[in-house]
């Protein structure tokens, strides 16, 4: 069954798109200057302007209602008034597409505080579809990301993306296709991703340099890499203190279509979820399942190459500390790891039909504090090993270390959001 | 009878009109609202098929400029009588109410309707003695007017006749053929921006912020400009026209003119970045979340880019690992990006669609000429 999954899903996509084009456009669209395209595609004009216009004008308690249709952009939208509402007629029903964008290059930029979207799709932006630039109190609900060619190198780096936010609820959201991460959240505090759905994307789910996020009752499937949790150098703040729980991360196998150099190009294909250099991060309750890399890596910034001594900030922590896996279902993955060293290391310990354990380890540790009990790795039963790869001393001497770790953490706190997001998380969970 | 008195009113008014351009009416300085017309502020005039500044309107020049696309600027500054900017050596200067900046954005023609030359050559007479219109091609004012609560900026675009420009406070477009020295013609797209596009590089402080000149900073007015009444600094020209006060005595500050081959190779490549990055790429601007800082006050180090990975740049590494590779401008991501028109590859984000050639090569050079080497690696 599993081994059609990947094949079949994408046609499945596709077919789903190529209806929902053929039925919207023809209906709900007029372009208003016959002459005026951008590629095969007719350009709103007048709606863009009306509705810049609209993001130009608008007020603290706006909102801008944006109708049901296929609308043309050319150009990215903007948004730097705090306190508005941005309301389509429903993902399947508002959609936003910047197919030959001149200029942009995000499908929309908001940078302002009290900021609500939902119900519409933003889809073949050049770059990001979404950003969210420094602004508190954020709320994402039911919109819909994608790049409907599938996924190319060439698609806009991230799906969702607020950075440097504070206070932010994603719900009900899709990313499909984005060149880095799908669904991303970074250099922010008190985060809570639910409810999404990440697929074909590089990294589905990305909490980077983030304190306090509940990732949960997500799923995650057919991407790269499923859920990550990344701190990264030389940024404005370190990350730490995330719950991933009770998603689903399924089969996120697809080949790592990131540009080099960007930091999810380091993930390898088939890889469930992914902690690197983060710390204090509890994984538990997800099904995380075919990841043929590993259901789970916990990994440090020294393993990806990108580490130089100029090129990274003095102070930076390159180590995992306090991750603490317990209580998932696996099932699967492990079996056909990317790459050729994790495949020979994979067939030299395991067998030509063996596969690697739950959670793979790269085995760094901050050597001056390896005994300190808060920062340990602890991996539960539930898992069916850990492998240390040991690469601190060049992948010489890979080894099972599940029995050392059977270790407990306390578990963190829920996060609590504060502000209007609060307010607009109880309001939908009534 | 009838037809006859039309006559003479029609005559009557053209007199009037005659008047009028003989003596035109004084800047407006408009307290709020969004006027529609250009000419509400009587900030230029049109005349004799030139477009100059009015009484009172200072033209100026900028020692490095942003690129935008090869378009030429005649930027003007005006304040009503009785205030005055205050001096800042590393800011731009604090404007009084009142003040007035406008920036045309023109090119020489080129030929076809929609041609425009790619030249650094100056126009006849620019900027202080106006445009002959004849000769250009007027496509955007962008007026600044700092009123009693801020800025605002108010961008308008040029009509067909290049006889009046409309508020288009939502940007446009407008289709041009770039023509270089060769003859070679390059299709594109001149972008005028939205007001929020304005204060994405206006706003350089994203929380709490408020709206700023850019260009009106002592190191990069502090240059001689030939005005109609003879050559003289800038600044000084500005202190006598009673627009700025509290200039120290001695030494001011001067940025590296970019074009200066004079010049060592690292001042006018910081100089360029300053100008044409650092809006955005400085501490708590709308690139502040890359962690790279342009500005030509920070320091040579992984915060201007050097051995240092990108953050968010997607598809904009171009498959390269570092901001910049010391030596080795091909592995370096910074003049990957200048060198693109590819959205959500090419740097800066907004303001250009073309490649600044001369601008590229500088970086590369400056690059190439750099010690040291990164060593990104796994480490053991």
């Amino acid at each position: 069954m599993h081994p059609t999954r990947p094949v079949l899903r994408p046609i499945i996509l596709a077919a789903g798109v190529a209806a929902l084009s053929a039925g919207l456009f023809g209906g709900c669209s007029k372009p208003s200057d016959p002459n005026a395209r951008a590629g095969d595609l007719p350009v709103d004009a007048e709606f863009a302007k009306k509705l810049q216009g609209q993001l130009l004008d608008a007020k603290p308690g706006s909102v801008i209602e944006i109708p049901a249709g296929r609308w043309h952009l050319d150009r990215g939208l903007s948004l730097r008034v705090n306190g508005v509402t941005i309301h389509g007629a429903g993902m399947e029903q508002t959609i936003l597409s910047f197919r030959n964008q001149v200029a942009g290059p995000e499908g929309l930029l908001a940078q302002a505080s009290d900021f609500t979207i939902e119900g519409l799709t933003i889809e073949d932006t050049k770059g990001d579809a979404l950003k969210i630039n420094s602004g508190d109190n954020i709320t994402i609900r039911n919109v819909r990301v994608r790049w409907t060619d599938g996924p190319r190198t060439s698609n806009g780096a991230y799906g969702l993306y607020p950075v440097k936010t504070n206070n932010v609820l994603i719900e009900g959201s899709q990313s499909f296709g984005a060149a880095d991460a799908g669904i991303y959240v970074g250099q922010s505090r008190n985060v809570i991703v639910r409810n999404c759905r990440a697929e074909q994307n590089v990294a589905g789910i990305e909490i980077e340099n983030t304190i306090d996020a509940d990732v949960h009752d997500n799923v995650a499937t057919g991407n790269t890499g499923g859920i990550l949790v990344f701190n990264m150098p030389n940024l404005s703040q370190p990350g730490h203190s995330t719950r991933v729980f009770h998603n689903k991360v399924d089969a996120n196998n697809l080949g790592n279509f990131g540009a080099k150099g960007t930091a999810v190009a380091s993930v390898p294909a088939g890889s469930g979820i992914v902690v690197n250099s983060n710390s204090l991060v509890e994984i538990f309750d997800n099904d995380v399942t075919e990841n043929a890399t590993a259901n789970v890596i916990i990994s440090s910034y020294f393993s990806t190459g990108y580490f130089s001594e100029k090129g990274t900030q003095p102070g930076y922590d390159p180590y995992p500390r306090g991750i603490y896996v317990h209580d998932n279902r696996f099932k699967g993955g492990g079996d056909a790891p990317d790459g050729m060293d994790l495949k020979v290391l994979k067939t030299a310990m395991f067998g030509l039909t063996g596969r690697f354990p739950d959670v793979l380890w790269d085995g760094y540790v901050d050597p001056k504090r390896a005994d300190v009990p808060e920062e340990r790795l602890c991996v539960d039963a539930t898992a069916s090993g850990v492998l240390n790869a040991d690469g601190p001393n060049k992948y010489k001497s890979p080894r099972m270390v599940s029995d050392t770790l059977r270790c407990k953490l306390a578990p963190l706190s829920p996060v609590t959001l504060k502000g209007g997001a609060a307010a607009a998380a109880s309001a939908a969970s009534v | 009878m009838r037809l006859r008195s039309l006559t003479a009113t029609a005559a009557g008014l053209l007199a009037l009109l005659a008047s009028c351009a003989r003596a035109p009416a004084p800047v407006a300085f408009i307290a709020d609202g969004r006027p529609e017309h250009l000419s509400d502020w009587h900030l230029l005039n049109i005349a004799d098929g030139r477009l100059t500044p009015n009484a009172g309107v200072l033209p100026y020049d900028l020692v490095t400029p942003l690129f935008s696309d090869y378009a030429h600027k005649l930027r003007t500054v005006w304040m009503p009588a009785g205030v005055a900017a205050k001096y800042s050596p590393d800011q731009a200067f604090d404007f009084p109410v009142g003040t007035i900046l406008s920036k045309t954005f023109y090119y020489p023609r080129g030929g076809a309707a929609d041609a425009v030359l790619k030249t650094y050559d100056a126009e006849p007479g620019a900027p202080a003695a106006g445009l002959d219109l004849s000769r250009v091609h007027l496509v955007e004012t962008r007026v600044l007017v700092r009123r009693a609560d801020g800025w605002t900026v108010l961008p308008y675009v040029w009509n067909a006749g290049q006889t009046e420009a409309q508020l288009q406070r939502t940007g446009d477009t407008q289709a041009l053929e770039l023509v270089d020295a060769q003859g070679h013609g390059e299709k594109f797209t001149y972008v005028v921006p939205n007001e929020n596009q304005c204060a994405s590089c206006h706003v350089t402080n994203l929380r709490g912020g408020t709206f700023t000149p850019l260009g009106p900073k002592a190191r990069n007015l502090n240059r001689t400009l030939a005005y109609t009444e003879g050559s003289e600094n800038q600044i000084a020209r500005w202190v006598r026209a009673g627009f700025l006060t509290g200039v120290p005595a001695g030494e001011l500050p001067r940025a590296a003119d970019w074009r200066d081959v004079q010049l060592p190779i690292a001042a006018r490549a910081r100089s360029y970045l300053d100008v044409n990055c650092a809006h955005c790429h400085q501490a708590s601007a709308t690139a502040s979340n890359t962690s790279l800082r342009l500005d030509a006050l920070g320091p040579a180090d992984w915060s201007l880019g050097i051995c240092k990975p990108s953050v968010a740049a997607g598809k904009g590494t171009g498959d390269r690992i570092d901001d910049i590779v010391p030596g080795k401008p091909d592995d370096s991501i910074l003049p990957f990006r200048l060198a693109s028109t590819e959205g959500g590859v090419m740097m800066p984000e907004l303001g250009r669609n073309t490649v600044h050639q001369e601008g590229v090569q500088l970086i590369r050079d400056w690059i190439a000429g750099m010690p040291g080497q990164c060593n990104n690696t796994t480490k053991d």
